[in-house]
């Protein structure tokens, strides 16, 4: 795909994302004019794109909308939820021909086809019927101006045509943008009278570039179209050109003015807008005298610097100043956005990636030099050593950083999908979104959406109730979802919260005794038994606790979460709501670890969920908890874990550990301090083993296992369960 | 035709696009044609694409035999070529002989 495309493609997404949050936000104020802006803007601005690229289907598709847009603008259609819905269903064809481009197609497939005509049909029948006629006027009249010109001899003044001053800057052929498809753009909403092309701009042959633009044109512009949308022809190309626009009938003085301000000799100009019928010769001869007469009292021998024309229009009334308003805020979003645009920098994901790779090896070569120094005991290396890991430390941070991105976006999709699931189901929800500009590792970003997809269904089809019942128990009819992000020690919590029915607690248990996944009489938790809902075929078998399957079922949900080193927390108020909270590492490629020896082997430990560590006191003592400060603290010993052989030290170690709100010791042979981890997965082949969360390669080339923390907590608390009740080690559990 | 006897008569057809990519490759051509000869005949029948860049380079060309007293004229338009001339209302400009032809195929 040439890389113009590729941009426009991505610059289009973005658009559509716009267009379909403005979308959203229209629903509830249908009136707001600067809503309605945003959406004809990025519509707009994607018809002018595929213009310059050419994708004929997508412009001709947009092209409709965009007119029923502007009708809506001006207020000749109001919006209501049916006109919303069918632009919804527009925008997403859009982004379904975006992927036709991008895909390489040159025209979307027959379905495809069908579907856009069918929107438009729809379009067309419903909204711009009306518009029918509107769209003839404003085609047709400028056709009997035209003629009215040409009847009265052509070049009064008082011409019904508008007069467009256009010089292109150097680098717009550059910038990969054509004027030829402006200007043919430009024909589209009205008719071009007269084109005049200036190359007066270009210089001799060897200086000339043949990559940058010289030229300019004046242009006599039929059309019915406001003086707005005119301009907003040039929208792309407004920073790099210079633009008059003179509305028709504007006063001579006015042309005048515009002469001064170009470029071009004001004679050689004058010809020009006498050619094109702007101006009558007698007219401009009027024009030059009075303009010298004007100019000779405040210019005292000097070359006098034309006043800007704005300022000049507004002075002699000439522009209503709202236009001249809102042209001004206008301006100053565009140059917000592209001071914004100016500080970010587009690359692709993948040299991004061979830098985190790259990073990574230099950790693990770092950790290798710093092994060697400190065995060769000189201090001078040593400390060298040490800045070097330090610096390697920052540039591992930096470089994770690049890779940091909001989560807003992906928040923000949910809009959508709560207005469309709610209005299927006839219910009524609000979504409330916090914590948007919370960032964690693009991948994780990437593989989180479709989790929370299901969860936010879920919540919607089964945890917030219908209206009716809402009213019934005495709740705000309206429910309300709120999606959540914050950072929390370490990793990103992500919460899914509403306030719906909630899970009924003895209905899980009921049917997971049903099913053997309990044994009656066994006393669970509450996090247990929600935990219960996450189980294979658990939920989608029947309507348990208003909570059932959709799509992938929850077991699907919880994997996906789990893959991402993650884990998910179910709270829940019968009546009340639910609260699932999703906790994830905030990377998944780099980890502070801290290193641990047992037997021959090394382990780490991820770094964050260390608490402290200490001696384990050698008692016979087989029991698997020990007394921490008069606290019950279960640990689990790696040599039984992993049956590891060979004689016990003379001293243990205890690390203990906390995770997911749950302390837990790990009994070790060695400790051996801090160490920077890269992890490498586990190959499929480990997928089921429990305990370990992945391996890494130490500086030595000697592997390591990274202990899976809230694996080995959880089983040292079962084990002691079960211990006390059957009897049982905590190997044994290992098994399930 | 030509005014002068002797003059050297060059025939140069462009068979590419007239587009921004090929826009500095032609406008070498070009001058240089026209440095070669008196009179540079431009074919263009050949040319399927042509944008504001491959009309710029015709403008240069033009303006540069001007400026030389060389005179550079085409003698074949492409559809594409016709249509942009047109739409830029340079075909009087360009003026003369040359583009009468063109206007005829219309």
């Amino acid at each position: 795909m040439e890389e113009i495309t590729s941009v426009f493609v991505t610059e289009s997404r973005e658009q559509l994302e716009a267009m379909e949050a403005a979308l959203l936000q229209l629903e509830d104020s249908p009136d707001d004019a600067d809503i309605l802006g945003a959406v004809f803007r990025a519509a707009h601005t994607i018809k002018g794109g595929a213009g310059v690229i050419e994708c004929r289907f997508l412009v001709a598709f947009t092209h409709v909308v965009e007119s029923a847009l502007d009708k809506l603008r001006n207020g000749e259609i109001a919006a209501n939820t049916d006109l919303i819905a069918l632009l919804l269903a527009c925008s997403d064809h859009m982004g379904n021909l975006i992927g036709v481009l991008e895909a390489g197609a040159d025209a979307p497939d027959a379905d495809l086809q069908a579907e856009g005509d069918a929107l438009l049909a729809r379009l067309q029948r419903d909204w711009l019927s009306g518009e029918a006629a509107g769209k003839a006027e404003a085609v047709q009249p400028p056709a009997t101006t035209n003629d009215e010109v040409r009847a009265s001899g052509g070049g009064v003044v008082e011409t019904d045509c508008w007069h467009i001053s256009l010089r292109f800057g150097a680098d717009v052929l550059r910038g990969g943008m054509d004027p030829l498809s402006f200007l043919r753009y430009l024909g589209t909403l009205g008719s071009i009278e007269r084109i005049e092309t200036l190359a007066d701009a270009m210089p001799a042959a060897d200086e000339m570039d043949p990559e940058s633009c010289y030229l300019g044109f004046e242009i006599s512009f039929a059309s019915n179209a406001d003086k707005a949308a005119i301009e907003r022809v040039f929208d792309f190309v407004r920073d790099e050109c210079t633009l008059h626009i003179l509305p028709p009938r504007s006063k001579l003085a006015d042309y005048m003015q515009l002469m001064m301000a170009l470029p071009e000799d004001a004679m050689r100009l004058g010809e020009i807008l006498v050619r094109i019928g702007a101006l009558t010769q007698a007219e401009l001869d009027e024009g030059l005298r009075a303009q010298s007469a004007t100019c000779v009292p405040d210019e005292e021998g000097q070359a006098h610097a034309p006043a800007p024309l704005g300022e000049i229009l507004v002075e002699r009334q000439v522009v209503q100043p709202e236009l001249v308003e809102a042209a001004v805020v206008k301006q100053k979003q565009v140059s917000d956005k592209k001071a914004a645009e100016a500080r970010l920098i587009r690359i692709q994901a993948d040299k991004l990636d061979r830098l985190i790779d790259l990073v990574g090896e230099l950790v693990i070569a770092g950790a290798s030099v710093n092994l060697l120094a400190s065995r060769a005991g000189q201090a001078d290396l040593t400390e060298a050593t040490s800045i070097v890991s330090r610096l390697v430390e920052s540039i591992r941070d930096s470089a994770l950083q690049l890779r940091m991105v909001q989560i807003g976006e992906t928040f923000n999709r949910f809009n959508r999908v709560v207005r469309d699931v709610s209005r299927e189901l006839g219910k009524d929800i609000e979504l409330v979104i916090t914590g948007g500009e919370t960032e964690l590792d693009k991948s994780v970003v990437e593989k989180i959406g479709d989790p929370l997809m299901h969860l936010v269904r879920n919540a919607i089809d089964h945890g917030i109730e219908p209206p009716e019942v809402r009213a019934e128990r005495g709740k705000n009819p309206r429910g309300r979802l709120e999606l959540n992000a914050f950072h929390d020690s370490g990793s990103i919590v992500i919460e899914i919260v509403d306030d719906g029915g909630g899970l009924n607690r003895e209905k899980i248990a009921a049917k997971a005794i049903e099913r053997g996944l309990i044994q009656p009489g066994h006393t669970l938790s509450d996090q247990e038994v929600y935990g219960l809902i996450f189980e294979a075929g658990f939920s989608t078998a029947e309507q348990v606790s208003n909570l059932s399957g959709r799509g992938v079922g929850m077991d699907v949900v919880k994997r996906n979460i789990q893959s991402l080193r993650g884990r998910v927390e179910i709270s829940s108020t019968q009546g009340a709501g639910t609260r699932f909270s999703i906790r994830l590492p905030l990377t998944l490629a780099i980890i502070d670890g801290f290193l641990v020896g047992a037997g021959r082997a090394s382990y780490v430990i991820p770094l964050d969920m260390v608490v402290e560590c200490m001696e384990l006191e050698t008692q016979g003592n087989e029991r698997n908890y020990l007394n921490l400060r008069g606290e019950v603290l279960p640990f689990i010993r790696l040599r039984k874990l992993f049956e590891i052989p060979g004689e016990l030290p003379r001293r243990e170690n205890v690390v203990v550990v906390k995770a997911a709100g749950q302390k837990a010791g790990i009994v070790v042979d060695e400790l051996l301090g801090e160490f920077q981890t890269v992890i490498k997965p586990l190959g499929h082949l480990f997928r089921n083993l429990r305990g370990i969360g992945g391996s890494t390669i130490l500086g030595s080339g000697e592997v390591a296992l990274i202990l899976d923390v809230q694996a080995l907590a959880q089983l040292a608390a079962k084990g002691e369960e079960s211990a006390l009740t059957h009897n049982q080690t905590g190997r044994n559990s290992l098994a399930g | 035709m030509s005014k002068n006897d002797n003059a050297v008569t060059q025939r140069l057809a462009i068979i590419e696009d007239m587009t921004i990519y090929n826009a500095a490759a032609q406008k070498q051509t070009l001058i240089e044609g026209l440095n070669a000869c008196d009179e540079l005949e431009l074919d263009l029948s050949a040319v399927s694409e042509i944008d504001t860049a491959g009309f710029q380079l015709l403008v240069l060309v033009k303006r540069e035999a001007a400026r030389l007293n060389k005179r550079a004229r085409i003698v074949a338009h492409s559809p594409a070529v016709r249509e942009v001339v047109d739409f830029f209302n340079m075909a009087a400009h360009f003026g003369d002989p040359m583009l009468i032809p063109a206007q005829e195929a219309c």
